[in-house]
Order: C-alpha cells, then sequence, then structure tokens
C-alpha cells in the first residue's frame, strides 16, 4: 500500500487529457482525462460498453481519437501510431490476443523489433533474451512453442512477455482475467506484483469488482464514455464503486412463488447422437411446467450442448419421445420449434444467435421473416418489421444508434438485449434460456434475470442453462444437474445449496476434466 | 511400350524443365502475395505485360537483362495498382484481380498496336541462350535438362531457395507470414500492415511479370497475343497444392510441366487413335486430380482475401 504522500512524489508515467472518439453517431469515450505514476496500478473499471478498451485502444494507437492529447513520461506522443506507443514504452495485453497461431513463441516475441530488411533474424539471440527475461519475472514459456498449441494461460504470458522484451514501462491489460481459470488468474496477480515492485506501471481493465480491488493503487470508473468516479482503492469499497459503474444500485429480484401449470414440454428417455458432440444425451427425461424456471447445472461440455440442440429443433431425437403440451411433433426443425412457441437464447449470442453483418430490424424479424406479419407474397413488409423493431428496442431498453446498425457494432449486453426482445415480445410458452448472461455486467445480467422471471410468471416454462451455479439457485424452481449426459433427481428450490450441487456435478465427470473428487 | 520410353528421353526431362521455368517464377510470385494475405488475380494479365515489357526492350535495342529487368518493373506497377485497391482501400480481392488481368492484358495488346502497327507476324528478337554447366550437364538423363538450361531457369531454381530462405528465415519473411495470418498481431508490434502487404504484393507481381518475360525471352523468341494461354491460373492452383509452401510448389510446377511434356509426346505415339484435345487436357485434368487430393490439408494463410482495416471494429 502506498501513502498518498509518496503517490504525490511519483513521477507521471502517463497523462491522457480530453480524449473523445465516436463512431458513427455512438461516442465511446467522452472527454476522458487519465493518469497513471510510475510503480503505480489503475483499475480501469466498467460495464460493458462503457468505453473502457476503446481508451485503449486509443492509447495504443490502434484508433485515432477525434479529440485529446497523450503524454507518456512527459512527452506528447502521436496518435494513431502504435509503433509510437511501443517505442514511449508501452505495452499491451489485448483481450483478443494479438498473437499469430501458426507462428511459435520466439517469432511472435521478436516480430517488429528486428530491422525489416535485415538478412538473418537473430532467432539464438534472441532466445536467450527471452528465457532470461521469463526466468526472471517468473513467466514460464517455451520459446520454440507454436503458439496455437499453448493454454490460453500461456499465451497470455507470451502476450506480456512480447511487452517486456520491448521494455515496456506501462502495461495495459484488457480484462486479463477474463479468459483464466481462477488459479490462473492468482498467477497474473503475482507477476504483476512482482512486476510493478520493479517499477512498471499498469492500467487494468475490469469489470469484476474484487479484481479491482485486490490488484488496484486506484481505480478509475467509465460509464457510457464518461469518467464518473476516481477512488483511491483502500479508502472505497465494492458496493460504492458498484453503484458507481452502474448508476443505480441493483437490487436483488424479488422471486414470488410458482404457480403451477401444465407440463409444457416433456421428455422421455430421450437418447441423442449428434455426430460432432463429445457427450450426447442417454436416457434424459425431463418436465418443464408452465410457471416455473428449471434449472440445469452443470460442467460445460455434460451434454447441455445436445439438450439445448434438440429443443431448438436443430437435432432429432433418436430414442425416446418428446411432447409438446402432450403433442408428439411430426417433424422437428428449427421452423417448427418456432411456430410451437419456444423461444431460444443461444449460448454463443453473436454466432449462433445473431448474424454480426446484418441490420438490427433484419436480426429481429430472422426467426419470422416468412410469416404473414413481416412478408406478403414473398416481398417483406418493411414496415412491420421496422415497427416490431422499435417496440423491441424500446419494451427491452437496447442502445443502438438506428435500426439499421450492423449488430456486431453492438456491446455485449445489447446484443443480448435484443434477442431477449425478439423472443420474449412474442410471449412464448416455452423458453430455452441457454447461458443467458455469460460475460454480461451487472447491469445487464440484473435485467436479463427480471426479464426471465416476469416471463415465468406470466406463465411461461423456462429451462435455464448455467454454468454460473448462483445464477441457477438464485433463479430456478427446480433444479436439476446434468452429467456426462444424464440428468440427476430433480430437487425443489433450497434443497440444494453449491456444495451439494457442485458435487452432484463433478460425480460423474470424465476423469480427464475432474477438478477434485467430492465424493 | 513406346509410352513409357518418353520417361526416358533426355528431350523429355528438357521440355519439363523448360515448360516449369515461367510457372515457377510466377508461382513464387503468387506464393509471396498470398502469404501476405492478398490473392493476386491479375496474375495472367501481369504475366502478359512482362512477355511484351521484357521482349520488346531487347527487340527496341536493350540487353536481355534490361528486358528482364523492364519486365519487372512494369509487374511491379501493375501490382502496385492491385495492391492499394485491395490493401489500403480493402476492395474485394477477387474483383479487383480480375480487373487487374483484364488491364494489363488490354493494354498490352493496345501498346503492341501502337509500336508495331506495320507487323503481320511478330518480329523476332535473339532470345537468352542455354548456358550448360561444365561436367554437371554430362550427367545422363538429367544432366541436360537440369545444366543445359538458360541462365533464366537457374535463376528461377535459385529464386525457390530465396524465398523460403526470406520467409523462414529474415525478419521481413516473419513479417509477411504474421500479416497472412493475423494482420492484427503485426499492427499491435509498430509494423505497417499495409507496408508489408503492398510490398510482398509488388515484389511478388514483379516475379509474375518475370515469369511471363521467360517465355518471350528464353522459351521463344517472339511475342504473340494470348501466349500466356492461362499458365497464370495454373499458378493459382500450384500455390494450393504446394500448400503455400516453396519447396512444395517448386514440385509442383515440375510434376505439371512433365504432364505437358509428356502429353506432347504421346500425341505422337498414340495420336492417330486418341484426338488430341484429349492430351491438351490431360495436365489440367490431372493438376485437378492432384489438387483434390494435396489440398484436403492445406494450411491456408488465415488472413488470405481478408482486408485489414485499421481502426475498424
Amino acid at each position: 500500500m502506498i501513502s498518498n504522500k509518496i503517490e504525490e512524489r511519483r513521477d507521471l508515467a502517463l497523462r491522457l487529457t480530453r480524449i473523445t472518439k465516436r463512431f458513427g453517431t455512438l461516442t465511446a469515450n467522452d472527454n476522458v482525462d487519465l493518469s497513471l505514476h510510475e510503480g503505480e496500478v489503475v483499475a480501469l473499471l466498467g460495464e460493458n460498453g462503457a468505453g473502457k478498451t476503446t481508451l485503449m485502444n486509443i492509447l495504443f494507437g490502434h484508433y485515432l481519437a477525434d479529440q485529446g492529447e497523450i503524454e507518456v513520461f512527459g512527452k506528447s506522443i502521436p496518435k494513431g501510431d502504435p509503433r509510437a506507443a511501443l517505442d514511449s514504452g508501452i505495452g499491451m495485453v489485448h483481450q483478443h490476443f494479438a498473437l499469430v497461431e501458426e507462428m511459435n513463441v520466439l517469432e511472435n516475441i521478436v516480430l517488429g523489433t528486428e530491422n525489416l530488411l535485415a538478412i538473418k533474424s537473430q532467432k539464438n539471440t534472441a532466445r536467450e533474451k527471452i528465457r532470461d527475461l521469463s526466468s526472471s519475472v517468473g513467466l514460464d514459456v517455451n520459446p520454440d512453442a507454436i503458439v496455437g498449441s499453448l493454454s490460453v494461460g500461456e499465451k497470455q504470458r507470451v502476450e506480456i512477455l512480447k511487452a517486456l522484451y520491448r521494455g515496456a514501462r506501462i502495461l495495459i491489460l484488457d480484462e486479463p482475467t477474463a479468459v483464466l481459470t481462477p488459479f490462473e488468474a492468482e498467477k497474473l496477480f503475482a507477476t504483476l506484483k512482482v512486476l510493478v515492485s520493479d517499477g512498471l506501471s499498469a492500467i487494468f481493465i475490469s469489470h469484476k469488482l474484487n479484481e479491482a480491488m485486490e490488484i488496484s493503487d486506484r481505480v478509475v470508473v467509465l460509464r457510457k464514455g464518461r469518467v464518473v468516479g476516481e477512488k483511491i482503492t483502500r479508502d472505497s469499497n465494492p458496493e460504492e464503486l458498484s453503484s458507481l459503474m452502474v448508476g443505480a444500485e441493483i437490487e436483488a429480484p424479488d422471486i414470488s412463488d410458482p404457480v403451477l401449470g401444465e407440463v409444457a414440454l416433456e421428455l422421455e428417455n430421450i437418447s441423442t447422437s449428434i455426430p460432432e458432440m463429445r457427450i450426447n444425451l442417454r436416457k434424459v427425461s425431463l418436465r418443464l411446467n408452465c410457471g416455473k424456471i428449471t434449472g440445469l447445472a452443470g460442467v460445460s461440455g455434460n451434454g447441455q450442448a445436445a439438450l439445448a440442440s434438440l429443443i431448438s429443433g436443430t437435432t432429432q431425437v433418436k430414442e425416446g419421445t418428446m411432447r409438446i403440451f402432450g403433442e408428439i411433433p411430426e417433424r422437428w426443425s428449427p421452423k417448427v420449434a418456432i411456430s410451437k412457441s419456444i423461444a431460444r437464447i443461444p449460448e454463443d449470442r453473436l454466432h449462433t444467435g445473431m448474424i454480426g453483418d446484418m441490420s438490427v430490424v433484419e436480426n429481429i424479424i430472422s426467426e419470422k421473416y416468412w410469416t404473414d406479419r413481416f412478408s406478403r407474397f414473398g416481398f417483406l413488409t418493411r414496415q412491420a418489421s421496422e415497427d416490431f423493431s422499435r417496440e423491441v428496442i424500446k419494451n427491452y431498453d437496447v442502445k443502438c444508434p438506428s435500426i439499421e446498425t450492423p449488430v456486431r457494432l453492438l456491446s455485449g449486453g445489447n446484443i443480448q438485449k435484443l434477442i431477449l426482445g425478439r423472443v420474449l415480445d412474442e410471449s412464448p410458452l416455452i423458453i430455452l434460456a441457454n447461458q443467458p448472461t455469460r460475460g454480461l455486467d451487472v447491469g445487464a445480467v440484473a435485467y436479463v434475470h427480471s426479464q426471465l422471471l416476469k416471463a415465468r410468471d406470466r406463465g411461461a416454462a423456462i429451462l435455464l442453462i448455467s454454468d454460473d451455479l448462483e445464477e441457477i439457485l438464485q433463479l430456478s424452481d427446480r433444479i436439476s444437474v446434468i452429467s456426462n449426459g444424464r440428468l440427476s433427481k430433480i430437487t425443489r428450490r433450497g434443497e440444494l445449496g453449491v456444495k451439494e450441487l457442485g458435487a452432484l456435478m463433478t460425480r460423474h465427470v470424465p476423469s480427464s476434466e475432474r477438478l477434485n473428487d467430492a465424493a | 511400350m513406346e509410352a513409357l520410353e518418353i520417361l526416358l528421353s533426355a528431350s523429355f526431362w528438357i521440355a519439363t524443365i523448360r515448360i516449369a521455368s515461367p510457372l515457377i517464377f510466377a508461382t513464387m510470385g503468387e506464393l509471396l502475395c498470398e502469404r501476405a494475405g492478398v490473392l493476386n488475380l491479375g496474375i495472367e494479365g501481369i504475366m502478359t505485360a512482362g512477355a511484351f515489357a521484357g521482349w520488346y526492350t531487347v527487340y527496341a535495342g536493350g540487353d536481355l537483362w534490361l528486358g528482364v529487368a523492364i519486365a519487372a518493373l512494369t509487374g511491379m506497377m501493375f501490382g502496385l495498382i492491385h495492391g492499394f485497391l485491395t490493401v489500403p482501400l480493402g476492395l474485394s480481392q477477387h474483383v479487383t484481380g480480375i480487373g487487374t488481368t483484364l488491364l494489363a492484358t488490354s493494354i498490352t495488346y493496345f501498346i503492341y498496336r501502337v509500336l508495331l502497327p506495320q507487323e503481320t507476324s511478330p518480329p523476332k528478337i535473339d532470345p537468352f541462350a542455354p548456358l550448360p554447366i561444365p561436367f554437371l550437364s554430362e550427367i545422363p538423363l538429367i544432366g541436360q535438362a537440369l545444366f543445359a538450361q538458360t541462365p533464366l531457369t537457374y535463376l528461377a531454381f535459385i529464386l525457390v531457395g530465396t524465398i523460403a530462405w526470406i520467409l523462414n528465415r529474415t525478419p521481413a519473411g516473419t513479417a509477411i507470414r504474421a500479416v497472412g495470418e493475423n494482420p492484427a498481431a503485426v499492427e499491435s508490434q509498430g509494423i505497417s500492415v499495409t507496408l508489408v502487404r503492398m510490398s510482398a504484393v509488388a515484389v511478388g507481381s514483379a516475379l509474375m511479370a518475370v515469369g511471363g518475360a521467360f517465355l518471350t525471352m528464353s522459351a521463344f523468341n517472339s511475342f504473340f497475343f494470348e501466349m500466356i494461354n492461362g499458365r497464370g491460373w495454373v499458378c493459382i492452383a500450384l500455390v494450393v497444392f504446394g500448400s503455400w509452401k516453396p519447396g512444395k510448389a517448386l514440385l509442383g510446377a515440375i510434376l505439371f510441366a512433365a504432364f505437358d511434356a509428356y502429353q506432347v509426346r504421346l500425341q505422337s505415339v498414340v495420336g492417330n487413335v486418341v484426338p488430341y484435345q484429349v492430351f491438351l487436357m490431360m495436365p489440367y485434368v490431372l493438376s485437378i486430380l492432384a489438387l483434390i487430393v494435396m489440398s484436403r490439408r492445406a494450411g491456408y494463410p488465415k488472413a488470405l482475401m481478408i482486408p485489414y482495416l485499421k481502426g475498424e471494429r
């Protein structure tokens, strides 16, 4: 911990003044000021879409700011030039690693440090330097390994080494723990502490409060592109930061008692055989009642994908019977599923849920464009789809510049709201919510939860598949655990806690994936 | 039996290497472009332009090597056009490439007509003469084929090694491979993606043009319309066949050339039974088959044909 007095005496490593960046009509950064002292760790905290990554991309020269100044160690650096940023001592660890997977660690690190007209790459000298560097800071990586064969944690180490190899004195880490296991994250924090004690300064981008509290000396909170708060970490607390981030206190959802409705979807001894899936369903029986949320917990890769695929209509039943409101569907396809009032919130929202390059309005009608509502004699009725889009955007609080904006330009939370709106606005009777809050920030998570509960109270039967046990426990009226393609006995709300569920989840896990034996 | 005896004749092997030479130049050129992530379908037109530029330089009184240099410069110029449209502007590489081919071919024919309006049959030049290497050229069967060719053929073989060295051993080669795989990684290391891609396309196009010039200055001694005759497209396939690796692409070029040399000779053996078109077709059919077998596990550059525009989200 550093006292205020020392901090004042320290030299300024970095100063951003009045940075503004617009993408079309969206203002990603609005007059942002940020400073960083030598040997200091600043956490840049904010929800998804708050403008954290944009700001750092401007600092690193990937984006050109519309306005503002960047000063590194007292010198102004030209904007929009990564080379200048690197030369001034800034190193960046990208959230989506900027690594060439097909090349080895050495080539990735050395890339750009040698004269491009040299006749031969000095690989041996570089290899020695990398070995020395990695042993001195405890970042263990084999320089000759192909990057594509490394684990995510190792790739991140390569990214850090890349920066250190060039003599970076300021390290920017963009959501570094998003891809790491808890164990790897701990290792990263340890490494960072070593580096900082050697005089490195760091900006740590995150939307996780506890991380910001643990690693930083100072926290800067961004919301909607603006700096809304700056706190010395040890004088602050998670509650304060959270309300700064979100702009309002988040209340835990109020859950009413379930009303037992009729059986909407019934699976009886269902097995699947999908060749591309490692784990298929094995004699699974499950009932989804109207007015209830059924939570499906499990370590990912235990058959959740097969179950979701079956209910979505992309997979056929191999054995067993599936009934929807008592009827066995004659044919089974995504189109049939939609017509049976099944709403699908897919696991991978940008790749299976939406078509990134197509507009908001096209995506909103993409599940139903052929219906009479949106087309006449094979021609789309523009007015109907635009009206529906505006309604979804308004009712589900989607922030987008216009309904013609390509979906890929929206933040994760807004894309998820769009998907929710697309399916929930139709008042579906059965809802498949597969990882509905994965990667979303606090505010968006609360919103998704409230919408799911609303649908439940309206009488929909909901299957909630999630890796997040807290979420399952919080929302579900009934819980089942999937493990190795089989379902456990259904339990009611409150019967099991996190520990018991955890034990059920790991009981039948294939030995290669077993983390700890919970017997 | 006669069909097999062809394989044992020195002339077959000499022809094979001669036919392969222009393909090697142009394939290396295309490979360089594609490793940097730019498909260059301008190849057919660039070869035409190179064939004419080299030949005309010599016809107008220039030295043979000056002709090669002018051909390379001409190719580079068209490469820069293709590069400018596809790299900084990020236009479709397919459409631009075909446009470049049409542009280069048409301009070449136009200039030919303007410069030589009165000629009915194209004038001839003194092409590169074979340069036999002592002793080595006397090895039976392959000696003449490998060591009694023109200097340009030797250059083609040296080029393969050079390109392989550049790609795998030099900082520039690392940058070229990296922009072909993940341009964002290159930019984040402070190298300009535009600079690397443009350079690769310019140099690659120069090599294609030299491949074209080989035809007018080494294989033949004159310039004809349609003389490239799809060789550029063959080279595109050879790059895939070679899995974007110089050594394998060289083997592909020799294999294709061998089919070509073989079918000509086979025509004189069984030509009275089988229509000659079947023989003409043979190298192409065989390359399609070889392509199907080889490109199953082709490791194509991940960013091939994907424009990289800085600052886009």
